[in-house]
């Protein structure tokens, strides 16, 4: 019997090749090809009076220098139209987006304004510093109360700042409800800005082929098949002449979701132009200052509840900070909007978010996607009200958990792919006792005190999420048995280190019934697969899974149906094991699933061994037949499509134990414990991976990590030496994990998304255990030492006042 | 030809094999390898020295090669990740122990890790967990939080002992 692999630790496929420096990232190809270096903005407002390239001309090596002139110029394509608008919405009245290379003004530092294509990168970076540009400055908008002030517009044409005000409202009037209620509070909650970063930057390599009129690229993005949409329109060519391949994708997180981004349209449109091969590969400082941040957004919360704690009514006005343009749209503040519910019944709610333009890089989705900001508001809510009432807050939380006897829950909400936000499972209850158990968080007060004892100072905290996930509008897979008994299997959408190869196989192998081994994944690459979405919303192992599986399910179907014929059997007596087909339970007399690949392709031609076995002479055949039955295809092959109704909703709760120090203010994780319901597990140590990196992304973001901009729109921290990604050191040594499973009833395997969730409630969790520790408000993140320093001083002098009633000072 | 890149002559091993290379006097070590001998298996993830992606052994010492010029390795031994092979070209053994505690995702700073860890167990063949945190601790990753990392150090140890004889 073939042993199930679906559910286990499976190693991954990937590894040998990346380990061993065999990984074909973008930059590891086109050797042979020119480079790009860009000119970009030093200034964060500014008008381009003059760009003078004369002292640049004469740089051995250059090869083209353009401008938004020269795509003006070239009639015969649109690249010098603005980038689209990628998700349009009702309510996104002033969406603005940039051209590849900007036109007459620049809105944030970083912002391309000449390419330079030259032999090689030295020389292309020797031209861009002697391209000289004249600007008219202007003043600057930085930050989200700069925005809103508007005094200062970024866009003449947008008043106020204000690209879109939306309002969702659910449950009855939300004010009303919350000046009924015997208890209300209100809180103004900050996150500040983060960033994707990968350790890969964005990279394209375009090769155009003059005679047979094609495009080949290569980018590191999250979406091929889009991206060669996009080039296609941009370019002007029939999309059947561009392809679009991904290679290995040195991570993404978010950041390579957005297309095209200018180097999309700039490099294709260069190649065509030149007749090269041309190269760009983006650095570290351009990665910080041109590609998308995440984050930032300030909120204002009331609240109302009842003597038990429980919600009467919910009013959350927030502020988002999408930088300077728009391409994304509303994504990120509709996800906060919703997804800030988490796994609570909020009693009447109401949310109205201003997405806002500043002078600064665009914003679209950094894993997580809006949801820690929303996380972090309610749960901090959920705290504030456990402190005011003298509750635990467990107990809080309880009181106001959706039941699983409630699921499918409708939260009466419009969710970020336009659907109901309806819960489909979790069993909330079941994972917070899991949690508490896992953390000892009954036994904590004795453990505080023991430390307290010694002079120490500790604090526990928790923080619930509800992530939707899988959101559609599809995937699709193909798979094809050859006839060596290999099985191929494409998918369309993109792969940046989750282990797809792995995880989509490990599902074949068990729905066709062949050997791990045999099979082989390919993502990403048009010249395989045409028709799918991308890679972000924790939705591959959803939507690809899925589709994998129904087409697994078809191949198999046929393969029976052929191999009933030849062993003259029927077909329901049939089973395919180990990449046989055999009579269920009776090995002997079996084929292999290769021959049957032979059969499904009735030939003229023999072309090699295995194909004279399929020839018009060699093959037993009904005369009387066609060699391909009505409604049959040839080859041993199939395609199918997974379309959800709707996204489904992972779940998952964090608790977390700090020591913060009494001099330096330094806060220290002592123990990490995350319980994760994301449905059934393909790979468990897969999901495992991306739970560590979501919890590390997250700390990073909850400890560390901020875009520190100047009010002059300068981002003073754009290296690695500045932007305190996390090492080893910064990070706990151990995670606790525990995983809860209550498959998703909306796709055939059960799966819910598991990508994104780590980052989810870390800024909650840790905002909950350092005011336990410290007993005074924590209502903005990232918190560093410094910051935590300032506010222990300022209560300490009664500046700030204690979350709980009769909490002492420090 | 520019001043600037003028050739400079410049010999050094790579992984065992020699080369005598003309390059540009500013050519970076981590572009030499990548684009010049096409190994592409050093990658760069900053260009500034602190992520580590590009560390490869100089003469045995852990070194980021894109803070190198490459002509300044005149009579060097090289070793890159494509280096810690097995010489059968299989997986070497620290690159066995970050496959077998699933130690990478996107595996574009793995490498730098692999060589970094490949000079730490020669001088500390037996790390503690704490000594493992140490040894990785000026390498970046974005992707797995380093907790299967650390594993993979210790495990790549286990890999490296002298076998008991029977």
């Amino acid at each position: 019997m073939t042993t199930k692999l679906f559910g286990e630790r499976v190693p991954r496929v990937e590894d040998a090749r990346l380990v061993t420096g065999a990984g074909r990232f973008l930059d590891d190809l086109g050797h042979d090809a020119l480079e790009v270096a860009f000119v970009r903005s030093p200034h964060a407002h500014a008008r381009i009076v003059d760009i003078d390239v004369s002292g640049a001309l004469d740089v051995e090596g250059l090869v083209a220098i353009y401008t938004y002139e020269d795509l003006a110029e070239d009639t015969t394509t649109r690249v010098a139209e603005r980038l689209p608008l990628l998700i349009p919405h009702p309510a996104l009245t002033h969406g603005r987006t940039q051209h590849a290379l900007a036109e007459d003004e620049v809105n944030h530092v970083g912002e391309a304004i000449a390419m330079v294509v030259a032999s090689s990168r030295y020389v292309a970076e020797d031209v861009a510093d002697r391209i000289r540009v004249d600007y008219e400055l202007l003043p600057a908008v930085v930050g989200v109360e700069a925005a809103r002030r508007a005094d200062l517009l970024v866009h003449e044409d947008v008043p106020g700042n204000v690209a879109a005000v939306m309002v969702q409202q659910a449950g009855g009037d939300a004010e009303a409800a919350i000046d009924a209620a015997p208890h209300s509070l209100e809180l103004d909650l900050a996150i500040e800005r983060s960033a994707s970063m990968p350790l890969e930057g964005k990279g394209v390599l375009a090769r155009w082929d003059p005679d047979d009129r094609s495009m080949l690229v290569h980018t590191s993005t999250q979406t091929s098949t889009s991206v060669r949409q996009a080039i296609a329109a941009k370019l002007a060519l029939p999309v059947d002449r561009v392809e679009v391949v991904t290679p290995d994708v040195g991570g993404g997180f978010g950041v390579k979701i957005v297309h095209p981004w200018p180097e999309e349209v700039l490099v294709p449109w260069a190649a065509k132009r030149l007749g090269q091969p041309v190269k760009w590969t983006e650095d570290r400082r351009e990665h910080f200052v041109s590609s998308a941040h995440e984050r930032g957004q300030l909120h204002h919360v009331r609240v109302g509840y009842d003597d038990a704690g429980r919600l009467r009514g919910l009013s959350v006005e927030f502020w988002h900070d999408h930088g300077a343009y728009i391409p994304y749209g509303l994504i990120v503040p509709i996800i906060t909007s919703t997804q800030l519910l988490g796994p609570y019944k909020p009693g009447a709610y109401r949310v109205e978010f201003r997405s806002l333009y500043t002078n600064t890089v665009i914003v679209t989705p950094y894993r997580g996607a809006g949801r820690p900001q929303g996380c972090f508001v309610m749960e901090r809510v959920m705290d504030a009200i456990a402190a005011d009432l003298g509750l635990d807050r467990t107990v809080v939380r309880e009181r106001n958990f959706i039941q699983p006897g409630e699921m499918p829950f409708d939260q009466g909400l419009v969710f970020q792919d336009g659907r109901p936000l309806i819960y489909d499972s979790g069993d909330f209850p079941a994972s917070l006792a899991k949690l508490k158990e896992l953390v000892g968080w009954d036994d904590f007060p004795a453990l505080r005190e023991r430390a307290a004892a010694e002079g120490r100072r500790l604090g526990i905290g928790l923080a619930c999420y509800v992530e939707g996930t899988g959101v559609g509008p599809y995937e699709g897979g193909h798979i094809r048995v050859e006839t060596d008994g290999s099985v191929v299997v494409s998918t369309g959408l993109t792969s940046q280190g989750q282990g797809h190869q792995t995880m989509l196989a490990q599902i074949v192998a068990d729905e066709l019934g062949v050997p791990f081994e045999a099979i082989t994944v390919t993502t990403g690459d048009t010249r395989r697969f045409k028709y799918a979405v991308g890679t972000f919303a924790s939705r591959t192992a959803v939507m690809s899974g899925s589709a994998v599986a129904m087409t697994a399910r078809k191949v198999r179907d046929k393969a029976l149906r052929i191999a009933a014929q030849a062993l003259e059997a029927a077909v329901e007596d049939l089973e395919i094991v180990d990449g046989h087909v055999q009579v269920k339970g009776s090995p002997t007399g079996s084929i292999d699933i290769g021959a049957v690949a032979v059969l499904s392709n009735p030939l003229r031609y023999a072309f090699d061994g295995a194909a004279a076995r399929a020839t018009q002479f060699a093959a037993p055949a009904d005369p009387s037949r066609p060699p391909i039955g009505p409604g049959e295809e040839p080859g041993l092959e199939g395609t199918d499509y997974y379309s959800p109704p709707r996204s489904t909703f992972a779940n998952g709760m964090h608790a977390v134990v700090v020591e913060t120090d009494p001099d330096t203010a330094e806060v220290k994780i002592l123990r990490y414990c995350v319980v994760h319901d994301c449905g059934t597990l393909i790979n468990p140590m897969i999901v495992e991976g991306q739970v560590h990196g979501g919890v590390a992304q997250g700390i990073a973001g909850a400890m560390y990590e901020t875009l520190a901009y100047d009010e002059h729109g300068q981002l003073l921290n754009a290296s690695f030496m500045d932007f305190l990604m996390p090492y080893v050191t910064e990070l706990p040594a151990k995670l606790e994990l525990g995983h809860q499973q209550t498959p998703s009833p909306l796709n055939p395997l059960g799966i819910k998304g598991a990508g994104e969730a780590g980052v989810i409630p870390v800024s909650a969790v840790i905002a909950s255990a350092v005011e336990d520790a410290l007993g005074f408000r924590i209502s903005a993140m990232p918190i560093s030492p410094s910051i935590l320093f300032d506010l222990r001083r300022d209560f300490a002098a009664g500046g700030i006042e204690a979350t709980a009633k009769g909490r002492t000072r420090a | 030809m520019s001043q600037v890149d003028a050739p400079v002559p410049v010999s050094f091993t790579v992984n065992g094999a020699p080369y005598s290379l003309d390059l540009p006097a500013r050519r970076l070590l981590s572009d030499a390898l990548r684009h010049d001998l096409r190994l592409t298996g050093t990658h760069v993830g900053c260009e500034h020295g602190v992520c580590g992606a590009c560390t490869v052994l100089v003469d045995g010492a852990p070194m980021r090669s894109c803070l190198l010029f490459a002509v300044s390795l005149d009579g060097a031994a090289i070793t890159t990740t494509e280096g810690c092979r097995d010489p059968d070209g299989g997986m070497g053994p620290v690159q066995q122990a970050f496959h077998e505690c699933h130690a990478l995702q996107c595996g574009f700073c793995t490498p730098g890790f692999v060589t970094t860890v490949t000079a730490y167990l020669r001088d500390h063949p037996d790390p503690t967990a704490e000594d493992a945190r140490e040894a990785i601790s000026g390498n970046l990753c974005r992707c797995t939080g380093y907790v299967n990392i650390v594993a993979a150090v210790q495990r790549a140890a286990e890999l490296l002992a002298p076998q008991d004889q029977p």
